[in-house]
C-alpha cells in the first residue's frame, strides 16, 4: 500500500516490449482460471501476477500488466489498481536478489535494527536502493509471520531466519557466488498442482 | 498442563505425507463423519465443543456456522483464513508446514457440515513455499478419494484450492480477504451484509482461521463433549501460542486453556524464562493489536488473581488493566526494551497497512506515527502525550473495519501503563 510518506516521481515503467508466457505457463494460467467459477476469472489475478513478475523480468511493467489484463479479459486499470495495492508486487526494476528485511516490532527487539543497518553499511545502499552491479535491492518489509525466528528476511520470497550481522554477510556472499545459477526453490507456477 | 491435541502427531517423522498421516490415525475422523454422521451432527459436535475462533476475535465457531444462509439457492463457500500477518503471530504457518493434512481434513469435515462444495485457502503470498506443501497434500487426498467427486463413495464432493495473497495485512480481515480473493484491492466491506449471507461472489460464505478449522478434526476425533471438558469455562480446549521477543525459547506451543501466564513465561516446557536473566518488563499477549500489559498486570490481575491463558482471564480488567488472548501471538519485552520505540514501530506498521478508506484510520495512523517518531527522536512536547490519547480515541469505533481499533489500542495502552517512559523521552 503506497500510503507512505515517500513520493514517487513516476509510478509505472513502460518498456514497449512484447511480453508473453511460455506455452507451459499459459497452460498453468488456464488451469488457475478454472479454479474459480465461470465469469470470475478476475479471481486468478493475484496468482497470475505472481507468476508474471517472476517469469517476465522481476517486476510488473505496464507491458506485463497489460498482457495479464488481456489474458484475464480485464481492463488494464483493474490490474494497475491491484498491482499498486499489494507490497509484493514491484513496479520498478529490481536487483537480481531482493533483500526484504522485516523491520516490525518482534524482529526489531531481537536485533533486527542492527541487521538492517549492517546490510546498509555492507552494501553501501539505503533502503529502496539497488547496488550499482544490479545484484541486490534492499527493502524493508512488515512482519513476515516468522517472528519466533527473528530477525527474519526474505530473498526472492525465500526465508532466511535468525539473522545476525555475520549471517547476512554470508548470505550475501553466497548469493554472489551462485551468480547465474538458478535457485533450488520452486517458482510460483510450480507451486500449484 | 502440556496437552497435545492438535499437535499430537507433530513429531512423527514424515507426517507431512498422506500415507504416514493415515497410518497414525489421520482421516479416521473424516471417514467416521462422512460415512456415519449427518452434516447437522458434525455441526452439533462443533457446537458442543465450545470451540471459539482462533483468528483473534474468539467468536463461537458453531454459532457462526449456524448463521450461514441455508435457504439461498446459490453455492456456499468455505474460506480458510491463512493470511497470518498480525505481528507476533506465526502459529498457522507452523501448523500448515508440519501438519498440512490435519488442516485439509478439517476443511473436509467443515465443508461437509456446511454443505460446501468449493473451499479456498487464502494464504499470505510470503508463505509461497507453503502453497506447494498444501497443494501436494490436496493432491494426495484427492488421489485417495478424500477430495474430488463422490468422496468415499458418498454423494459429497469437494474441491479445495490454495489462493495466495500478495502482501497486505488488511487482507486478514475477512471482508478484505473476500475482495482480494475476487481479484481486487483489499478494501474491507461495510457490514452488514455479513459474509454468511453475502460473502464470496455474493454467495453465503464462512470464513474461519486455519487453527479453528484444523481443530474441527480433533473435535470429531474425540467428540465435542470430551473437547469441551478441556480448558476452563468458556475457554475450552487447547490453543496454539506463538511466543517471541526476549525469551529463551521462542516458538509455537500448544497449551490447555487455563495455563497460568507465569508458568508459560518461566517454565522450561514453554518460553523458558527471560533471555540473559533479565527482568520481565511487559507482554503483548495476543498479537500486536491487543493492549500491552506491564509485568505485574500480565502475571496477576488488578484483583491479585493469577492471570491465566484464557479469553476471560486475559480480558479481566478490560482496557484499564486487562488485554486479550487475540491470536495467541505472545510478545515478551525485557527490562531493556523501549516501550516508546516499540509503540512507534507498531504504529508505523498500522499506518503502512491501513487501506486508506476511512479518514480516522488513514489520517490518524499517520499522525500518531509522526508524533511518536518525534518523541522517540527527542523532539516531543509534553502536550503530545495527551494528543496521542485523543487521536487514538477518535479512531476507535469510528472506522469501517477493526484495523482502526487495532491501531488505537497499542498506543492508548502503552501510554496508560508506561506514561512515565513517554515523559522521560520528552524531558
Ligand atoms: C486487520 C485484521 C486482520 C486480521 N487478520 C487475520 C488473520 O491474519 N488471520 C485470521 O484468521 N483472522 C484475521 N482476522 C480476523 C478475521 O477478520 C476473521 O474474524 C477470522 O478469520 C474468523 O475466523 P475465526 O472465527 O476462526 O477466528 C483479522 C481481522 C482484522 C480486523
Ligand atoms: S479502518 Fe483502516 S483498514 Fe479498516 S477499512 Fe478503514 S481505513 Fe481501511
Ligand atoms: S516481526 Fe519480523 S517476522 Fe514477525
Amino acid at each position: 500500500m503506497n500510503t507512505g510518506n515517500s513520493v514517487n516521481h513516476h509510478l509505472f515503467v513502460r518498456e514497449n516490449k512484447a511480453v508473453s508466457f511460455s506455452d507451459e505457463t499459459l497452460e498453468k494460467v488456464r488451469s488457475l482460471i478454472r479454479r474459480y467459477p465461470e465469469g470470475r476469472q478476475k479471481s486468478a489475478l493475484l496468482p497470475v501476477l505472481h507468476i508474471a513478475q517472476e517469469e517476465l523480468g522481476g517486476f510488473l511493467s505496464v507491458d506485463t500488466m497489460d498482457y495479464v489484463a488481456s489474458l484475464l479479459n480485464l481492463n488494464p486499470i483493474e490490474v494497475y489498481e491491484v498491482a499498486t495495492f499489494y507490497s509484493m508486487f514491484y513496479l520498478d526494476k529490481m536487483g537480481k536478489y531482493v533483500l526484504e528485511v522485516c523491520h516490525t516490532g518482534p524482529c526489531a527487539i531481537c536485533g533486527g535494527e542492527d541487521v538492517l543497518q549492517h546490510i546498509r553499511d555492507y552494501l553501501h545502499i539505503e533502503t529502496g536502493e539497488t547496488t550499482p552491479d544490479g545484484m541486490f535491492t534492499l527493502k524493508e518489509v512488515e512482519c513476515l509471520g516468522a517472528c519466533g525466528n527473528g530477525p527474519v528476511m526474505q530473498v526472492n520470497t525465500e526465508f532466511y531466519e535468525h539473522m545476525t550481522a555475520r549471517q547476512v554477510e554470508k548470505v550475501i556472499e553466497d548469493l554472489r557466488q551462485k551468480q547465474g545459477e538458478e535457485g533450488t526453490s520452486k517458482g510460483w507456477a510450480e507451486q500449484f498442482s | 498442563m502440556g496437552r497435545a491435541i492438535l499437535l499430537d502427531k507433530v513429531n512423527i517423522p514424515g507426517i507431512r505425507a498422506f500415507e504416514v498421516y493415515r497410518e497414525h490415525g489421520g482421516y479416521k475422523p473424516a471417514g467416521k463423519a462422512l460415512l456415519g454422521m449427518t452434516p447437522a451432527q458434525v455441526q452439533q459436535e462443533v457446537i458442543k465443543s465450545g470451540l471459539r475462533g482462533r483468528g483473534g476475535a474468539g467468536f463461537p465457531t458453531g454459532l457462526k456456522w449456524s448463521f450461514l444462509d441455508r435457504k439461498s439457492d446459490k453455492p456456499r463457500y468455505l474460506v480458510c483464513n491463512a493470511d497470518e500477518s498480525e505481528p507476533g503471530t506465526f502459529k498457522d504457518r507452523y501448523l500448515m508446514e508440519k501438519l498440512p493434512h490435519l488442516l485439509i481434513e478439517g476443511l473436509i469435515l467443515s465443508s461437509y457440515a456446511l454443505g460446501v462444495k468449493t473451499c479456498y485457502i487464502y494464504i499470505r503470498g510470503e508463505f509461497k513455499y507453503l502453497v506447494g506443501i498444501l497443494e501436494t497434500a490436496i493432491h494426495e487426498a484427492k488421489k485417495n478419494n478424500y477430495l474430488g467427486e463422490k468422496i468415499l463413495g458418498t454423494d459429497f464432493s469437494l474441491e479445495i484450492y490454495v489462493h495466495p495473497g500478495a502482501g497486505a495485512y488488511i487482507c486478514g480481515e475477512e471482508t478484505a480477504l473476500l475482495e482480494s480473493l475476487e481479484g481486487k484491492r483489499g478494501n474491507p466491506r461495510i457490514k452488514p451484509p455479513f459474509p454468511a449471507y453475502k460473502g464470496l461472489y455474493d454467495c453465503p460464505t464462512v470464513v474461519n482461521n486455519v487453527e479453528t478449522l484444523a481443530t474441527v478434526t480433533s473435535i470429531i476425533s474425540m467428540g465435542g463433549d470430551a473437547y469441551s471438558k478441556l480448558g476452563i469455562g468458556k475457554s475450552t480446549g487447547t490453543k496454539l501460542m506463538s511466543a517471541c521477543g526476549n525469551i529463551n525459547k521462542p516458538g509455537v506451543y500448544e497449551i490447555e486453556m487455563g495455563l497460568p501466564v507465569e508458568d508459560f513465561i518461566y517454565s522450561e516446557e514453554y518460553c523458558g524464562g527471560i533471555k540473559n536473566d533479565r527482568m520481565l518488563k511487559a507482554v503483548i499477549p495476543g498479537g500486536s493489536s491487543v493492549p500491552i500489559l506491564p509485568a505485574d498486570l500480565i502475571l496477576n490481575t488488578a484483583k491479585g488473581q493469577p492471570r491465566l491463558l484464557t479469553y476471560e482471564s486475559l480480558a479481566e480488567g478490560e482496557f484499564i488493566s486487562g488485554s486479550m488472548l487475540g491470536s495467541g501471538g505472545f510478545i515478551v519485552f525485557d527490562e531493556n526494551a523501549c516501550i516508546v520505540r516499540n509503540t512507534w514501530n507498531l504504529t508505523r506498521f498500522y499506518r503502512h497497512e491501513s487501506c486508506g478508506q476511512c479518514s480516522p484510520c488513514r489520517e490518524g495512523t499517520g499522525w500518531m506515527e509522526k508524533i511518536l517518531y518525534r518523541i522517540e527522536h527527542g523532539q516531543g512536547r509534553m502536550s503530545d502525550i495527551d494528543l496521542l490519547v485523543r487521536i487514538a480515541k477518535n479512531i476507535e469505533g469510528n472506522t469501517i473495519c477493526p484495523l482502526g481499533d487495532a491501531a488505537a489500542w497499542p498506543v492508548a495502552s502503552a501510554i496508560r501503563h508506561f506514561r512515565k517512559e513517554f515523559e522521560e523521552h520528552i524531558k
